[in-house]
């Protein structure tokens, strides 16, 4: 099964180590914060920033988007801080925000030129036959590629290279581990899209890597 | 005996998704096994996905990097200048 278990955002925990903090310090810091206190404000903001930048970097992939978005997430929860119940983590609760702020920024942003997902998209003769015949990649096991960071960077890149609605659906699934719920409600499309979605976000991120992996024709 | 034909590649490809996440009920899952257990084409194409879904949940994981991004001093400083303005 590829589906991932990751945290539902709606009620789950982060995972565990995602910052230093422990729950019971977590928990006078959410005090302060409900009283106005500035200096937990600031923790605040050292303490999450840096993680919220770099999901805001991934979707918004331009650096003063992804601060403003950032800035946006923290004066949000300052403002309402007093209805965090405390059922989840301090770090859950701001990544939603964050990307819900990057959402709503790609919504109204003009689309810069992309490819087109149906270019990237597996082709089919008329009996229904494959027309590329893929092999296998010849770098090994998918964990000794990651390994690698030029690999990492190719990958990187060739995400970007996708249009927002797939990459985005792309990067909710796989990248932050939402639900498939959760990522429907985000966007607000049925599950049903959202899982068709990601699917062609992954064929086509397939057909974007290959050039660089397959195994070389003798 | 009577030999069904089998799904086309491009039928597999389709409802891949559907296959690997188990949502497919069972007779359907076993045409996908049986087109899988003769054509080469289909198998490489679901290793090189699933290696791709893989590298995409890793593409942003740098083991090297220190635990817990920094935030930019700038960024602290005009969110904390932002927040005492009441924006």
């Amino acid at each position: 099964m590829i589906e991932a278990a990751g945290p539902n955002l709606s009620g789950q925990d982060a995972p565990s180590g995602e910052n230093g903090v422990r729950p019971e310090a977590e928990s006078g810091w959410l005090a302060r914060l409900r009283d106005g206190d500035a200096s937990a404000f600031e923790w605040l903001v050292r303490e999450h920033g840096g993680r919220l930048l770099s999901v805001a970097r991934r979707f918004l992939r331009d650096e003063e988007d992804a601060r403003d978005a950032v800035q946006e997430t923290f004066l949000s929860a300052y403002r309402s801080i007093g209805d965090f119940a405390g059922g989840s983590r301090l770090s859950t609760w701001l990544h939603r925000i964050v990307i819900n702020a990057c959402l709503m920024r790609l919504r109204t942003r003009r689309r810069k030129p992309e490819e087109r997902i149906d270019d990237l998209l597996p082709r089919f003769a008329a009996d229904g036959h494959q027309e590329n015949h893929p092999t296998l990649w010849w770098e090994g096991s998918a964990e000794a590629m990651i390994e690698r960071s030029q690999t990492r960077a190719i990958v990187r890149q060739a995400i970007d290279r996708l249009s927002d609605p797939y990459r985005t659906v792309l990067l909710l699934r796989d990248i932050e581990e939402i639900s498939t719920g959760e990522a429907a409600r985000l966007l607000g499309v049925t599950e049903n899209a959202v899982k068709i979605r990601l699917h062609r976000a992954r064929q086509a991120l397939r057909t974007l890597l290959e050039p660089h992996f397959r195994e070389p024709e003798r | 005996m009577l030999d069904r034909p089998y799904i086309t590649c491009q039928e597999l490809i389709d409802f891949l998704h559907l296959y690997l996440d188990g949502e497919l009920a069972a007779e359907r899952a076993e045409e996908f096994d049986r087109h899988l257990s003769v054509c080469d084409s289909c198998v490489a194409y679901i290793d090189t996905y699933k290696t791709t879904v893989l590298l995409g949940r890793a593409a942003f994981r740098d083991p090297a990097a220190p635990v817990g991004p920094e935030v930019p001093e700038e960024l602290v400083a005009a969110i904390l200048a932002a927040q005492r303005r009441g924006e």
